[in-house]
């Protein structure tokens, strides 16, 4: 049997096909639709690397099955960037190295991007480690994981600040 | 040191300059390609089934169900498995552990494959693999640390440790006013990098592609190549990246084999990604350990002996035993020193390197081992190191090729205010009533070299090539390399190519013992310099050029241009030697290693210091590390940002040792209880807060030619017993065991 459903991923609407209730959004982007970004790590919703946006949430895209997905929006690694302008929390990673091996960053950062989004953490160091804390990084760049989200959660404060002005 | 770095030591110098990863943009947007983010037409899903038991022998698979699973394509078990070239039960070169490739039905240990299941998807092969459903002859397994009988493992190569007397120790224990005699145990500890183990295998006719974490290129090259019966050539890895190595992906593994072999026996390419529960098993870990240390001094607070015995889980059939006693070699000046190793064989895998292979646990229990030495002699644990350090290598008496191990203790002490700390346990107490305790211990690793080529090419436009088969498994490569390669060539970054990462470019031998820069980058550098020399021997040959006759040695690249080294005004750009020579390329060749002569010259170390400070619920016995605080030496940094990164996540490590990590076996099954990230602990961000890093300036004219240690594994000796002593001087309870948690307070165990 074959499902599908309706998806808008980075921007882009499209109908996606796949043959298999057993597919996980998670394995739907990496293998069927060329998005190997987002990272899989333990495929069972603990170390985080697999964190996308769905509906502007933080989710584990491991844990959620594609065909529950039917109409939502999903925000991947690949389409935080605009052009060649990173995302200030992608910069700012850059900056302050909140990764060694990267492959947890792409979690990392949509859990910073959700994390900022949510609107409760602010700019305290505690609750920004409190609320990364579902993304594991083996390397152990969480001073420079930390750092960097305070640094964007101050420049988009700041940003948002100017705008309404 | 080269001419040219010495005679331009600062300007346009790369190297030094805290540079952001070059790798950065790649690594935030998602396009920096992981082995298993490949993705070729026509390609298959492999699923290896793991053994659910730890030792017997496998009486049944249900291949037909498996393979009547709409997807599955096929199933490759014992029975039909092609042959390989090379015997998986070989051990034909260093670096070869044996492993399990379907090459008979025998279980050697829990999660080691004994099938695989290739599918059209991931979801099939999944569903596949579990329903083989596979029968058993078990038997019961031997399991622990007591679980046979101790062996003495000879000595010489990887996991292979011996025994080393330096001085008499039956004299050292007379000579001795007081003593300790303590045992310390660390758990099986499994590296777990965020990335698992991964391959995409395609052959075209008798040559594959592998697109494989590799932090051993070109020796993996030749490795593959001889399990598959092909010349090296005809194996090309790609490793742009890696997700995390730790010592784990240096050592070829069964399901690496197995998804190679399917894809030639498929004629599809194929791709294999172990499941992070697949990651306790075939691909190595750290055994456990018991150490038993004793200790004596004299009235003045000398050692007159340190006497270091480590007993380490290897497997049944293979022998890899952590050389935990060595880290009492080299560090302090005691009159008699002994390292001494057994092994005992349990229904594990085998062991192997991670990060920082005996050091880890050797230097947990030889700090905290100090410490309880230094209590009872009743002075401050710091000051007893002083008076033990050692001005030359204990038993060698070697020299040291640097060792700024004072400033270490000195400028860690001074940051994190460790003057006027009481000697005495639970004397120290927060706002909130929460115990606070002090504790510090001493960083060691060795400063190795391997053996590396580079190339280095200079082109008729001015810019350079530089290359050499690196691993960038997170420490940095891609930047701390091209830095040195760019100094090397006299050129800013943004002038150079650096191609690495693949097995068609020169050797740059293996990223680990800490010693890749100081090799890969040694390479590099004497790649840069010939490509200069020649480029020299051009101009100063050319009587159109402004350099003419000034000679070899009198000349020095700087910024895209040759400039005489007494006339800075005669100068002339690369790109306009090369053309009028002609406009062919110009080519360095280089290459680095260690002489044995250098070996015997100098003791080689990086050293640091660590001062921890944990708070303790008084109540319910919770442990924050609170502050910690490393001071390091690593000889020459090529760039401060990414060693303090490279220094702090092995600080974290050393938390996750003392703290968090630990595989549980269950003695009856031998199956690891815990064999995923929900049970198996390492730090979050929440565990990490008030971590300080310094680099203590050391210059090694000895070390190799640009002066590099490593910083990859020191961050972690030093901080476990630094969080292990803190946690004794908070509470007064002293555990002799890893990690330390809240039941070893509340029992007082």
């Amino acid at each position: 049997m074959s499902y599908t459903i309706s998806l808008t991923v980075n921007g882009d609407r499209r109908d996606v096909t796949f043959e298999d209730a057993r597919v996980t959004l998670l394995d739907l982007l990496r293998e069927r639709l060329a998005l190997p970004g987002t990272k899989k790590g333990c495929d069972r919703g603990q170390c985080g690397a697999c964190t996308v946006l769905v509906d502007g949430r933080r989710i584990n895209s491991c844990l959620t099955l594609a065909v529950t997905l039917d109409g939502a929006d999903v925000t991947t690694i690949e389409g935080l960037a605009r052009g060649d302008v990173l995302h200030p929390v992608q910069a700012s990673f850059v900056e302050h190295d909140g990764f060694q091996c990267g492959y947890c960053t792409p979690g990392q950062i949509m859990s910073a991007v959700g994390l900022i989004a949510e609107g409760d953490v602010g700019t305290d160091p505690e609750r920004i480690r409190e609320g990364m804390s579902g993304n594991l990084c083996r390397c152990a760049a969480y001073h420079g994981i930390t750092e960097a989200v305070l640094d964007a959660a101050r420049r988009m404060t700041d940003d948002k600040t100017r705008k309404s002005a | 040191m080269s001419d040219i770095l010495a005679l331009a030591p600062r300007f346009g110098s790369n190297s030094g300059q805290s540079l952001t990863r070059r790798d950065g943009v790649a690594k935030v947007t998602g396009t920096a390609t992981f082995a298993a983010d490949n993705h070729p037409d026509g390609l298959l899903y492999a699923v290896y089934v793991p053994a659910t038991i730890a030792r017997g022998t496998v009486t049944h698979l249900d291949v037909a169900a498996a393979k009547a699973h709409p997807g599955v394509v096929e199933v490759i078990t014992p029975e039909n498995r092609p042959p390989l070239a090379g015997d998986p039960d070989s051990k034909p070169f260093m670096f070869a552990f044996r492993f399990e490739a379907l090459q008979n039905n025998t279980v050697r240990y829990a999660n080691q494959p004994i099938a695989l299941v290739l599918a059209e998807t991931f979801e099939a092969a999944t569903e596949g693999a579990r329903l083989l459903n596979p029968l058993y002859d078990a038997q019961q397994p031997r399991m622990g640390l007591d679980g046979d009988a101790p062996f003495t493992p000879e000595s010489g190569g990887l996991g292979l440790p011996g025994t080393t007397v330096h001085g008499d120790i039956d004299a050292g224990h007379a000579a001795s006013a007081q003593d300790i005699d303590v045992t310390y145990e660390t758990p099986e500890q499994y590296h777990n990098a965020m990335e698992t183990h991964a391959v995409v295998a395609q052959w075209n006719g008798d040559h594959v592609t592998l697109d494989i974490p590799s932090q051993a290129i070109v020796m993996q090259r030749g490795a593959f190549g001889y399990y598959f019966g092909i010349p090296p050539e005809n194996v090309t890895i790609r490793s742009p990246y890696l997700g995390g190595g730790f010592g784990s992906k240096a050592i070829i593994n069964g399901p690496q084999i197995l998804a190679i072999l399917a894809a030639r026996m498929t004629g599809r390419p194929v791709k294999l990604m172990l499941s992070r529960d697949q990651m306790f098993g075939p691909s190595g870990h750290r055994g456990a350990t018991r150490q038993r240390l004793r200790i004596g001094i004299d009235t003045d607070h000398r050692m007159t002996v340190l006497d270091h015995n480590s007993l380490a889980t290897t497997s049944t059939f293979d022998t890899f035993v952590e050389s935990a006693a060595n880290a009492s070699q080299g560090l302090y000046a005691a009159g008699a020193l002994r390292s001494a190793h057994q092994g005992v064989r349990i229904d594990a895998g085998t062991p192997g390197p991670v990060r920082a292979p005996g050091e880890a646990p050797g230097s947990a229990a030889l700090e905290c081992a100090m410490d309880e030495m230094a209590y009872k002699a009743g002075i401050d644990p710091l000051e007893f190191r002083l008076k033990n350090y050692a001005e030359t290598e204990p038993g060698t008496g070697k020299p040291y090729s640097s060792k700024a191990l004072r400033d270490c203790y000195a400028q860690g002490a001074a940051r994190f205010g460790w003057a006027g700390r009481p000697l005495a346990p639970r004397q120290m107490t927060d706002e909130n009533g929460m115990l606070v305790g002090w504790g510090m211990g001493t960083a060691l690793f060795a400063a190795p070299m391997f053996a590396a080529q580079a190339r280095a090419v200079l082109r008729p436009d001015g810019t350079g090539l530089v290359e050499t088969a690196a691993s960038d498994m997170g420490q940095g490569a891609w930047t701390a390399l091209a830095q040195i390669a760019a100094d090397s060539l006299g050129l800013p970054m943004d002038r150079i190519e650096f191609r690495s990462g693949t097995s068609d470019l020169p050797d740059a031998g293996i990223a680990g013992g800490s010693a890749h820069t100081a090799t890969a980058g040694g390479a590099l550098h004497a790649a840069g310099t010939d490509a200069i020399r020649r480029l020299a021997e051009l101009a100063t040959g050319d009587p159109d050029s402004p350099l003419y006759g000034a000679g070899n040695a009198g000349v020095i690249a700087r910024d895209g241009r040759l400039h005489a080294r007494d006339d800075d005004t005669r100068s002339e750009s690369f790109a306009d030697i090369i053309t009028r020579a002609g406009g062919a390329e110009v080519e360095g060749k280089g290459s680095a290693s260690r002489t044995a002569e250098a070996s015997a010259a100098h003791a080689m170390y990086s050293h640091g210091a660590v001062f921890a400070e944990v708070k303790v619920d008084p109540d319910l016995f919770q442990i924050r590390v609170t502050r910690l605080v490393g001071a390091f030496a690593a000889g020459r940094i090529i760039n401060p940002k990414l060693t303090e990164s490279q220094l702090m996540g092995g600080m974290i490590w050393g938390i996750s040792f003392a703290l968090h990590e630990e595989a549980r076996f269950d003695q009856r099954t031998g199956r690891i209880m815990n064999a995923d990230l929900a049970g198996y602990h390492i730090p979050v961000n929440a565990d990490v807060s008030g971590l300080e890093v310094i680099t203590v300036h050391e210059d090694d004219p000895h070390v190799n030619p640009l002066g590099i240690k490593g910083v990859g594994e020191i961050g972690i000796t030093g901080t476990v017993g630094a969080i292990g002593n803190a946690i004794w001087h908070a509470t007064g309870t002293r555990v002799r065991h890893f990690p330390i948690r809240i039941p070893d307070l509340l029992t007082g165990a």
